[in-house]
This record gives structure tokens, C-alpha cells and sequence, in this order.
């Protein structure tokens, strides 16, 4: 059965279509799976009978979409219809929502089935998932000859974790400012951020609307582009979602890449940053050249100013957005005490981590009267610089390659001081305020036996040359790396 | 009020005081039955929770869509103003914390709204044209409503009614031009009439659909602008006056004590015909407005905008205008134009053919006086336009004289017969046959023979009395004209 929960989406689907095995079968394979590995801490809930449900109909004909019989995992922050959907925090502990998000649906009418909720940083404030109000997930990666517990990034830490696990085949990830990148460089997975709108926000609770972005995290980069074919369109209930058609991703795949021009931007080399991490790098724009790529230097000359700009509007959004926790209508209420204000502090005080209130915190202050022009005001015309940056470079180059994060995965409780894990998304930030399409590609492993991603920023609504550049780097990193089984 | 053209004035100690009113609007959008950004129904009384969506509830992952046609609402209302319409606008985020706000903040507009100035004239003393002011809009922004606190459910703990909450409002800002009572009263009906003219807003003040936060400061006479105060939610015309009336004397008294005027918050107590602080400048929420990001900049194109102004109705200002034009008195003119019902009613009068200068005064003096008897409203007058058009033909041609009309009418408003049918079936058609008048006349001259010994020795004020006994004796139907002619021949002959 293992050998079922190794397969790629793409692998699982062809097994299905030619009968080599039943969609029950791959549903109990993962069911198992997950069962048997809950000292990863991936999953907040199980659902197997959901899985088993979904099986069930892509056995019997009666779903035939694109994902029939393929299980997933879902990240919290997606509502899903009468299963607790938490965020990660205390405060929505035992929520069940009345309604699915548009995103699950689509991959709901796909066929797809739910293995459970995945594990996240609480309300997808975080790097390594230790913001979670059910504890860290432990990355199924160790390093060489060591068993200290490594993170798996986050926020979408849970859904990295999953997959590198092999107890979902795919999952679902969301990313404000690299929640999707960086877990996937740090699992050894792809994952993939698409144009902003692409994929519809309605029930998938909020954290920064203005960047939040759903997208698929997989094994290879035909799974996600299958996944992200099926998550994608546009949405009515959602006013920022992009009423274009969805492309044919996966048909369009190809990692000929002549033709094409890859910028490589100056201001991402950065001190501090790993040897192993910058020579990843030059390995990649060889393997894209070969595919046919010609590189190119671009600058991006606001750069610096990215990782700023979105600790502005990224936490100044999330005071808003978290205003609606307060006690009154659903989720945790502290009670025995007097005043309604004194309800609204207790209630949050206690539902709400300390990395939450501390960007609730941040946030209301650069909104406050006399702070708001110099920070919100500023951050919002800087976000306009680092667009035209992208606007500019992409009139050199067709595609842009980056390392996805600054390090491998690092050891949970290892990283306190928020302002050196804020900067784990140095590389993805960009990218996310200007709302371009950009995804992670394992690369290969560190000298400690760490996976390292390289990472493609691609133009506006351009997701196909991004999963082309992905595909060619995929097939010549030649990275089958996986963590080695200890829980 | 005062005389008209006389400012009104605050007599204090130190001499006279100005009072300097603005005036800023809420008008829920009752031409949509749904809410501003969900789907959700807005009936006014339903039982509590009952018009609630999952936006309106703020659920977790819930996004707002606006509801486009309370976004062409506020635009029609804007033209109807005479405002800017900003084909560019932004919705903003007023963040606080309320049990009545389930977001945590209200979606409204205030650094980009969709109307800009514009402005209204308002006929302060209604029977003098000459006192016509205009007051200046400075804005008007789309913004939802909140929901209900109801604290009378339970002995420690208050229930909250989330049905109003999401329901489309425009906030209607006026520029402080307004000097007196009257003239906020007169802004204030003439907005609502204006509103009704375009039915973006029912006006209906007792249900909350339109309130006002009336802000108030004193000044001599055109010394600085005092410090003002704002009196939230007054939901009457009257109550507007009795505010602003309060207020500014509150505030004179404290400035003559040598007090200073606060910048603060303040509720009206209709019981006591008070206002008191609810709340001062330095407990004010800082409401950290920023752009919602959850919705795109609102863009009107001109196909929209066309359509707006293409849908709007003749309004208050140009009908009165075009109802002097055919000869109505001003007076009445603006009588008729005050309500969009009494507008409406009286252009299908003339549409059904009537005669103007005859039915206004008709619908001013005779039908205002029966529906006032009757208790009833315009619309469900018992005659309509086309009975009252067929009742004043018939005064017009001479068929029946006015007194006869007025009976005529009695019978109608009961019985709901035709004019035509009640004036033929009672036998009330007026006479022109000078020869019954002339044998009637000679029966009431022969009968008061002294009198008409007094008429012609000069008391020519006894030959109303001559027309009043022909008319009698001729059951009102003879022919007021002729009858007159005839006497006039007989007295003088």
C-alpha cells in the first residue's frame, strides 16, 4: 500500500483510469498513512470517511472530474461545510462553518475528497508553524545523524509537511508573503502562488486580503498545475477574483524553454544568505539554460524595501480582518466578566497567540491617526514602486529565478526573535505585493540533507511560463529525495 | 420664526448671537430590497436575526460584493442634488469594536466618495418665494448601517438584532449653511422630498430610514466659527428644529458664563427636549480608516451614468417651476411639489385634461380638506384624477356652479359615483334659463321690497344678500354669473 502514497497525483489518476487500483484503495492507503503518522502533528482533524466518501463516487462512476478519487489534505484556513475549521487559533476552536469555501468546492465538484485539516500557523501569521495553537508540526526531515525536530515552514507548515510525508498526495496552501514558497522549499515539494485573483478568497478565513492567495502544494509541477487547474476561476462572492477563464495549465506544460529570457535579479543576493543556497542558484539558471532559456541580469531596485512595506500592510490589514473574533457570535467567548469591552479583551487575550496580537498590534499603530501617512500611506507607495520594478523587469525577461528561502529548514524553538523570522520570506515577499504568480521547486539538498527551492516569479496571469521553468528545472534537478520514515 | 429676511438671532446677555448649522443625513436606500454588499433582505420590523446572510454576520472567510443598484441609487440621488458624481471612488474601512458591528468595521467612504458637492434650494418661509436659500452638499458617501443592540430581553445581558446590519446608507453632508431652526427644518423636508422625488429613499423618519446628526455651534454674527457639537440620530424634522434650538442656547448660556464649548457628542432627548453628552472629543475613537481591501475601486463608466440621468424624474424644483409657468399661484405651486404623491396625483389631473389654475386651487382647498376629514392620504384618495378632472369640467363649463361642485364632491367621496351621473341623477345641473332666474329674482325683490329701497338709496352692500336669496330659491343650481347680470339689470333698471 506505501508504495500508493508515493505516487504523484498524475501517477495516482493513470492508476485509476486503467483500473491498476481502486480509488478506495488509495483513499485507505492514505487514510492509514495519516493515522499512522500523527507525531508529525500535520493534521488539526481527520476526516477519513470524507476521503472514503469521495472514493466511493469516483469508484462508482459517479464523480468524474479531473481529481475523481484523489484525497487531499486541507489547510485550516480553508472553510470547509460542518468540520472544524479553526485557523490554527483557540479562538475559532470548534468552529464548524454552515458553508465550504469556493476553492474546496471547486476541488470538491473535481472529485476530490478530504483527508483532513492540515496544521497551520495561527491565522497564517508565521515561518515554521510553531504559532499553532495545536503545537508545531514536525517536518518529516531530519538532518544527517540528528533528531532534533525541524519546522516545515509555514504558514501552510501542515500541508508541506503532508506531502513530503507521503500522507496526502497534495494539499491545498495559502500564501500572503511566501506562506507556500518557503514550506516547500523546506519539505522538498513544489508549490505554487498564482496571480492574485486567481483563486477565489471567499471562505478562506483572512489574514491579508489585499495578498492572500490560495494555491496547490504537490510533489511535482504537473501536480499542481492538475491541482490549481481545479482550485482556480473566477468567483462572484469575491470582488478582487479575476473573471477570466482558466488555462489549461497542465495541457500547456513543457520545459522547452527556447526562446525565453530569465532575469536574475542583483538585489536577491543578499549577505548572510548559505554558499549551498547562492550555488543552487547558478546551478538553476544552468538547468534553465539548457532548457533553452537565455538569462538575463534585471534589476529590481526597491527590493530592500519589500520585507517593510509588507510588515505595514500585511499586519495593518490583519487588525482589521481579526476584528471580527471578538466573543459576540461565534468561537471562544470568555465569560464572568462585566463589561462588554472587558468580554472583547478577555476573549481575545486568551484566543489570540502572541504572534497574532503582536501583528494586530503593529497593525493598529501604523493605521493610527498621525502614524498612518508615514507608515500605511508610505508601505502603499513603496507596494507601487516594487510593482512597477516587476513591471519594468519583465520587459527584459519572461520569467525571474530566485532561491525561495534564505536557509534550509531550521530547528523548531530555534528561531525567538520574530524579526530574524520575518526574514524567511525575504525572497518571497516581492512577488506577493506586487500579486504575481510565483512558486517554489525543490532544487536539491543542503550538506546537511535538507531540501533547498529555487524559486520563479513569473509576469501577471503568466502561470503557465512559471510551470514551464518549474518542469525544466524539475526534470533536470533530478530531485527524488525523501525524508526517510521515523515516525 | 422670525420676519422674513430678519436673521434669526440668539438674544443673549452680551448681545446677539449667530447659530451656524450643518446637518449630515443618513438615508437607507429602501429602492433595493437587498443590502449593500450581501443578498440579504431588509424589511423594515421582521423578527430579529431573520435578515441575516453570512457577509452580514462577518463569518470567517466572508467577503463583501457591492449591490449595484444601491451604488445607482446614491448616484441618481447625487444628480438629484446637483452634485459631482466621482466616477472614481473607494470604499474605506471605519474600524471600532461594537457588539452591533459584527466586522469589527464599517465599510463607508471617506477619502474618496462616490458624490462631491452639490447643492439644494430650500424656500425658507414657504408663502415667500423671496426667502429662497441655497445650502451647499459638501458630500455624499455610501456606507452600511449597524446593527441593534436590544437590552430590554434579559435582565444582565443585551440581545443583538443583526437585521439592519450591512443595509445600504448614504451619509448626506451638508456644508454649514444654515442659519436657524426654520432653515434646518426646510433642508431637511426639502431633502426628504427630493429623495422621495427620486425613490432612492422612502424618507421615513419614524422607521429610521432617514436620521440626521445635526452639528450646532454659536457665533457673533459673523465673528469665527464657534466650536461645534454634533447630536447624533434625531430622527424628526421637529426634533432637528428643537436641537438646534436647544443647543444653540445651551451653548450661548455656557459662553456668556465663560464657559468654553467642548467638541463633543451628544443625544437628543425627545421626552425633555434636551440633549446631554454621550460622549466627549477625548474618549473619540481613532477609527483608523483605510481602503477595504476586499474591494476594488468603484468605476462608472458613461453608460452607467447616462442611465442614471436618464432615469431620473422631473424633480421638486423644475416641477414647481413648470406648475407657475401654467399659472398656478407660487403658493400653491409649492404646496402641490412638497410630496411626491401630491405631485404625482395632481400631474395626472392635468394629464386627464384639467384646467390648472382650476385644479390647484381645487386640490389645495377642496380635496387637502376632505382627505385631512377623512384621515387618509392622497394616494388613497377615493376620487381619482380622472373623477376630479370629470368634477371640475363640469364647473368649468357651467354645467354645475362651485357650491354645487363642492356637494357634488360630498356625494362622490362617499358613494364613489361619477360627477356627471350624481349631478344628472339628483338633479343639480345648473340653470341658465334666464327666464326662471328673472321670475325668481322679481319673487325675492318683491319679498324684501325695503331692502331694495335701502340698495338703491346706496347700501350697495345689500346686493350680495339679493344673490344670496336667488341663489336659495333656486336650490344653488341657477347660474351664478347670470343670476348676478340679472339682479345687476333689475336694481339698476
Amino acid at each position: 500500500m506505501s508504495e500508493l502514497t508515493s505516487k504523484t497525483i498524475a501517477d495516482l489518476r493513470r492508476g485509476l483510469g486503467s483500473r491498476e487500483f481502486s480509488a478506495r484503495e488509495v483513499a485507505e492507503a492514505f487514510n492509514s498513512a495519516v493515522a499512522a503518522a500523527k507525531t508529525l502533528n500535520a493534521y488539526t482533524i481527520e476526516t477519513p470517511e470524507d476521503a472514503l466518501a469521495a472514493a466511493e463516487a469516483a469508484d462508482s462512476g459517479k464523480a468524474t472530474g479531473a481529481l475523481a478519487g484523489i484525497p487531499l489534505g486541507i489547510k485550516d484556513l480553508f472553510a470547509t461545510e460542518g468540520v472544524d475549521t479553526t485557523a490554527g487559533s483557540r479562538i475559532l476552536k470548534g468552529f464548524k462553518p454552515p458553508y465550504e469555501s469556493t476553492v474546496t468546492a471547486n476541488l470538491r465538484k473535481a472529485g476530490a475528497g478530504m483527508l483532513g485539516k492540515l496544521n497551520m500557523d495561527e491565522f497564517a501569521m508565521g515561518s515554521s508553524n510553531e504559532t499553532s495553537a495545536y503545537g508545531p508540526v514536525i517536518s518529516p526531515w531530519r538532518r544527517h545523524g540528528s533528531n532534533v525536530g525541524l519546522t516545515p515552514g509555514g504558514s501552510s507548515g501542515g500541508s508541506a509537511a503532508a506531502v513530503a510525508a507521503g500522507i496526502a498526495p497534495g494539499a491545498t496552501g495559502t500564501d500572503t508573503g511566501g506562506s507556500i514558497r518557503q514550506p516547500a522549499a523546506f519539505a522538498g515539494i513544489c508549490g505554487i502562488k498564482p496571480t492574485y485573483g486567481r483563486c477565489s478568497r471567499w471562505g478562506v478565513v483572512a489574514f491579508a486580503s489585499s495578498l492572500d492567495q490560495a494555491g496547490p502544494m504537490a510533489k511535482s509541477v504537473r501536480d499542481c498545475a492538475i491541482l490549481l487547474e481545479a482550485m482556480a476561476g473566477f468567483d462572484p462572492k469575491d470582488s478582487t477574483s479575476l473573471d477570466l477563464p482558466v488555462p489549461q495549465w497542465e495541457a500547456n506544460l513543457s520545459s522547452d524553454l527556447s526562446g525565453k529570457r530569465v532575469g536574475i535579479p542583483t538585489e536577491y543576493r543578499i549577505d548572510g544568505v548559505p554558499a549551498e543556497i547562492n550555488d543552487l542558484w547558478d546551478r538553476g539558471i544552468q538547468w534553465l539554460r539548457d532548457a533553452g532559456a537565455t538569462p538575463v541580469t534585471i534589476r529590481l531596485p526597491h527590493t530592500k524595501y519589500a520585507l517593510p512595506t509588507y510588515y505595514i500592510i500585511a499586519p495593518a490589514e490583519a487588525s482589521s480582518n481579526l476584528a471580527r473574533y471578538d466573543g459576540v457570535r461565534y468561537g471562544l467567548r470568555v465569560e464572568g466578566v462585566k463589561t462588554l469591552d472587558d468580554m472583547y479583551s478577555a476573549t481575545r487575550a486568551e484566543g489570540f497567540g502572541a504572534e497574532v496580537k503582536r501583528r494586530i498590534m503593529i497593525g493598529t499603530y501604523v493605521l493610527s491617526a498621525g502614524f498612518y501617512d508615514a507608515y500605511f500611506t508610505k508601505a502603499q507607495k513603496v507596494r507601487a514602486l516594487i510593482k512597477q520594478d516587476f513591471r519594468d523587469a519583465f520587459e527584459q525577461c519572461d520569467v525571474i529565478l530566485t532561491p525561495t528561502a534564505p536557509s534550509a529548514a531550521f530547528g523548531i524553538g530555534e528561531t525567538t526573535d520574530p524579526l530574524a523570522m520575518y526574514l524567511n520570506d525575504v525572497f518571497a515577499v516581492p512577488a506577493s505585493l506586487a500579486g504575481l504568480p510565483a512558486m517554489s521547486v525543490p532544487g536539491g539538498l543542503d550538506g546537511q540533507g535538507l531540501p533547498l527551492g529555487l524559486h520563479l516569479i513569473g509576469n501577471e496571469l503568466d502561470e503557465q511560463t512559471v510551470l514551464n521553468a518549474g518542469l525544466a528545472i524539475e526534470e533536470r534537478a533530478g530531485f527524488n529525495a525523501r525524508p526517510e520514515k521515523w515516525w | 420664526m422670525a420676519d422674513a429676511g430678519a436673521p434669526f438671532r440668539i438674544k443673549g446677555e452680551t448681545g446677539e448671537w449667530e447659530v451656524v448649522i450643518g446637518l449630515e443625513v443618513h438615508a437607507q436606500i429602501t429602492a433595493t430590497a437587498s443590502k449593500l454588499f450581501s443578498g440579504a433582505a431588509t424589511a423594515f420590523g421582521a423578527e430579529p436575526n431573520t435578515q441575516v446572510s453570512l457577509v452580514d454576520a462577518a463569518m470567517p472567510g466572508m467577503l463583501p460584493v457591492p449591490n449595484r443598484e444601491c451604488i445607482r441609487q446614491a448616484v441618481r440621488t447625487g444628480m438629484a442634488l446637483d452634485a459631482k458624481i466621482n466616477a472614481w471612488s473607494r470604499f474605506d474601512r471605519k474600524n471600532y469594536f461594537y457588539a452591533d458591528l459584527p466586522q469589527g468595521y464599517q465599510i463607508s467612504q471617506l477619502y474618496h466618495p462616490l458624490v462631491g458637492e452639490g447643492e439644494i434650494e430650500v424656500l425658507v418661509d414657504e408663502k415667500d418665494d423671496v426667502s429662497a436659500k441655497r445650502i451647499g452638499i459638501e458630500r455624499i458617501h455610501v456606507e452600511q448601517d449597524a446593527g441593534k443592540l436590544m437590552h430590554d430581553q434579559h435582565a444582565t445581558m443585551s440581545y443583538v438584532d443583526l437585521n439592519r446590519c450591512g443595509v445600504a446608507l448614504m451619509e448626506i453632508v451638508s456644508r454649514p449653511d444654515m442659519r436657524s431652526p426654520a432653515e434646518a427644518g426646510a433642508y431637511l423636508r426639502k431633502l426628504r422630498a427630493i429623495l422621495r422625488y427620486v425613490g432612492s429613499c422612502d424618507g421615513n423618519m419614524e422607521e429610521g430610514s432617514m436620521r440626521a446628526d445635526v452639528n450646532v455651534s454659536v457665533r457673533k454674527p459673523d465673528g469665527e466659527l464657534g466650536t461645534r457639537t454634533e447630536t447624533k440620530n434625531v430622527n424628526s424634522v421637529r426634533f432637528v428644529m428643537a436641537v438646534v434650538e436647544h443647543e444653540a442656547k445651551r451653548q450661548v448660556e455656557v459662553l456668556e458664563n465663560g464657559g468654553q464649548i467642548v467638541q463633543e457628542t451628544r443625544l437628543f432627548d425627545p421626552d425633555k427636549g434636551v440633549t446631554r453628552t454621550l460622549r466627549t472629543k477625548e474618549d473619540a475613537h481613532d477609527y483608523r480608516y483605510f481602503p477595504d481591501p476586499d474591494l476594488l475601486p468603484l468605476e462608472l463608466d458613461d453608460a452607467f451614468l447616462d442611465e442614471c440621468r436618464g432615469s431620473l424624474p422631473e424633480l421638486p424644483d423644475a416641477k414647481r417651476k413648470r406648475y407657475e409657468a401654467l399659472g398656478i399661484t407660487p403658493y400653491n405651486a409649492s404646496v402641490l411639489t412638497a410630496e411626491v404623491e401630491t405631485a404625482r396625483w395632481f400631474d395626472a389631473l392635468l394629464d386627464a385634461g384639467a384646467e390648472p389654475k382650476q385644479a390647484a386651487n381645487w386640490v389645495v382647498a377642496e380635496l387637502f380638506g376632505a382627505l385631512n376629514r377623512r384621515g387618509e392620504s392622497i394616494e388613497a384618495s377615493p376620487v381619482s384624477p380622472a373623477q376630479a378632472t370629470e368634477l371640475l369640467g363640469l364647473v368649468a363649463d357651467g354645467t354645475i356652479s362651485g357650491t354645487i361642485a363642492k356637494q357634488v364632491f360630498e356625494i362622490m367621496l362617499e358613494s364613489g359615483e361619477g360627477a356627471a351621473a350624481i349631478v344628472e341623477s339628483r338633479g343639480l345641473k345648473q340653470t341658465s334659463d334666464t327666464g326662471a332666474i328673472d321670475a325668481e329674482i322679481d319673487k325675492v325683490l318683491a319679498a324684501n321690497a325695503d331692502k331694495v329701497e335701502q340698495y338703491k338709496a346706496g347700501k350697495e352692500a345689500l346686493f350680495g344678500f339679493f344673490v344670496g336669496q336667488t341663489m336659495k330659491a333656486m336650490a344653488g343650481k341657477a347660474n351664478p354669473q347670470l343670476v348676478n347680470e340679472r339682479l345687476r339689470a333689475k336694481l339698476t333698471g
